[in-house]
């Protein structure tokens, strides 16, 4: 765990040397609570609730994390650094591990700030702060599965701006597998799956506060697959 | 400890040993079944063209490359069943020399020493060390996109040290760099050679003759020579050449010299301002020949501007062994793998 803890780290000091954590610090709580107070009902509904705010997170991942993550890999590519992170004593699952908390630990940075809009609520009116902390639980769930996504995509391209492509589009199709399984064409058996597959819907019945395991083991999961399948890219490569 | 006791102690094993090493890139075979071992304590040239299959052989060497066949060794750990071992024993330099430019120089050392790793030693001695042997104290808070390429150069060669690896594996270290720097560099790769295993792989000859005692020369993924260097030219240039200009006939001293004794007489540009004369390269066994041949030279008349004997050079059998134009010009028979050490 050492190990994949020095991976993190450094993911960390490269974010914070050049201007990608400062952005995605400052674009979530910005994004979140211009949407939230400014283009919202949240003062014509005149109710100290924190729904409206977890609902946007879904969308606002759609783009945020492909940022934090198109350059995981890519960049390693681009540059030539991949051979000589190999190189270095690592097995390949420290520096997939690794890199997916590095990443993951920014997201969190970055939820955390935008706490200032809950405390904003709070002062405002009397807020219920079980699904607040529900809420955050589900967008860190949702947002560790759509970095797992983002890095396995970032390791397939060696140019940033494909894997974030990439990134944006595969995360807006997992948002819009309920609809598609709404869709007249689509069989019932074949619906149920889509509509339990749908990353939006899974976080909207978690961010609400009800912490169900089979929505938990869904993320996890996701996280498991894209994360191995990461691996399985890097070690390919060594034999191809 | 008593003799007995000393010769009882069983060999250390190479530090490198590639065994029928194959890899091939969809119907490109980079490597052919190439074998060779390295001993500690020298510096070795691995030598060859570009796309000779070096860098291939070097990235199965780090792990990065998986082979199709064959076996790697590094200090006795296999880099594909035991790779993390393997790796530890390895400071790389890879080509182009891939760093952080995000990163700083400082930053850098120390995430390369947590990675590479390999016992107690204390990352701040560590670093100390590495930065004072390859002078990286005036950048040592710089970020790396902001450092001139000799001093990267110089971090990438502080990465591979840090963790103190019995065998540096540099890869091109010398690519794009100024003259001044590349003489730097190379000194510091001549210290650095003088307590560990350096394999260097090059295409510049001119590197070999400074750095190396032995070369490993290979082509078209094949081993074509293996030895020390004094002993791989003196074999793989056959015989002595002398540079012969007269002011006369080329056609006559041509036959004059292969009257007195010339193995091989072949033409050469007339570096003489002198249009009336030419002039030739003559081979002969050896330097017991050449009054011979200039007694022949004077005897037949002819007014002998140039008699310069030549030593045999690297350049002359890396252009043998990996020139087919070399090969089929006459300039000399091709000297059998078996002749420099290359069984491929």
């Amino acid at each position: 765990m050492k190990r994949t803890l020095l991976i993190a780290r450094r993911e960390w000091r490269v974010a914070f040397d050049s201007p990608v954590a400062y952005l995605v610090l400052a674009a979530l709580p910005t994004l979140t609570a211009a949407f939230f107070f400014l283009m919202g009902d949240f003062f014509a509904r005149g109710e100290a609730s924190m729904r409206e705010f977890f609902a946007l997170m879904p969308q606002l991942m759609i783009p945020i994390v492909p940022a934090l993550t198109m350059r995981l890999w890519a960049e390693e590519q681009r540059s030539g650094t991949e051979e000589l992170l190999l190189s270095y004593p690592f097995r390949v699952r420290q520096l997939v591990l690794g890199k997916f908390l590095g990443a993951l630990g920014l997201l969190a940075l970055s939820l955390a700030a935008t706490a200032l809009v809950p405390l904003t609520v709070a002062w405002l009116g009397p807020l219920d702060w079980g699904p607040v902390i529900g809420g955050y639980l589900a967008t860190l769930m949702l947002g560790a599965a759509c970095i797992a996504v983002g890095a396995w995509l970032s390791s397939l391209t060696h140019n940033q701006i494909v894997a974030w492509i990439l990134g944006v589009a595969l995360l807006l199709c997992a948002n819009l597998l309920g609809a598609a399984a709404t869709a007249r064409a689509v069989p019932e058996a074949l619906g149920r799956i889509l509509l339990g597959s749908d990353l939006g819907l899974r976080f909207q019945s978690m961010a609400r506060g009800v912490i169900d395991f089979g929505d938990l083991a869904y993320y996890l999961g996701l996280v498991a697959f894209f994360l191995c399948l990461n691996g399985l890219v890097l070690e390919r490569r060594r034999w191809s | 400890m008593s003799n007995r006791a000393a010769l009882s102690r069983p060999a250390p094993p190479p530090v490198v040993e590639v065994e029928g090493l194959e890899k091939s890139y969809g119907e490109v075979r980079a490597l052919d079944g190439i074998s060779f071992s390295v001993d500690a304590g020298s510096v070795v040239a691995f030598l060859g063209p570009n796309g000779a299959g070096k860098t291939t052989a070097i990235k199965i060497l780090t792990g990065y490359l998986g082979a199709d066949r064959g076996r790697a060794r590094v200090c006795g750990h296999d880099v594909d069943r035991d790779p993390l071992a393997a790796r530890s024993q390895v400071g790389y330099l890879p080509e182009n020399n891939p760093l952080y430019p995000d990163m700083r120089v400082c930053d850098l050392l120390r995430f390369a020493f947590e990675a590479q790793r390999t016992g107690e030693a204390s990352a701040a001695d560590a670093i100390d060390r590495a930065v004072s042997r390859t002078g990286l104290a005036e950048v040592y808070r710089k970020f790396i996109g902001a450092c001139s390429k000799g001093f990267r150069q110089r971090v990438g060669l502080a990465q591979a040290l840090l963790h103190d690896p019995p065998l540096l594996i540099l890869d091109e270290p010398t690519n794009g760099l100024d003259p001044l720097q590349v003489v730097e560099i190379r000194q510091l790769i001549r210290d650095l050679g003088a307590h560990k295993t350096v394999l260097v792989t090059t295409h510049v000859l001119p590197e070999v003759e400074a750095l190396a005692e032995r070369v490993v020369m290979i082509h078209r993924g094949r081993k074509v020579a293996d030895g020390a260097l004094a002993q791989l030219v003196q074999v793989g240039t056959e015989g002595l050449w002398v540079h012969v200009g007269v002011r006369g006939s080329e056609t006559a001293l041509r036959s004059v010299l292969q009257q007195a004794g010339a193995t091989e007489v072949t033409g050469r540009s007339s570096p003489f301002a002198d249009a009336a004369a030419c002039a030739v390269q003559a081979r002969v066994r050896d330097a017991d020949a050449l009054p011979a041949l200039a007694a022949a030279v004077h005897a037949a008349g002819l007014e002998m501007v140039e008699f310069a004997p030549q030593g045999g050079s690297l350049e002359m059998l890396f252009q043998r062994l990996v020139t087919p134009a070399a090969a089929v010009s006459g300039v000399a028979p091709e000297p059998s793998p078996e002749d420099l050490g290359g069984r491929a």
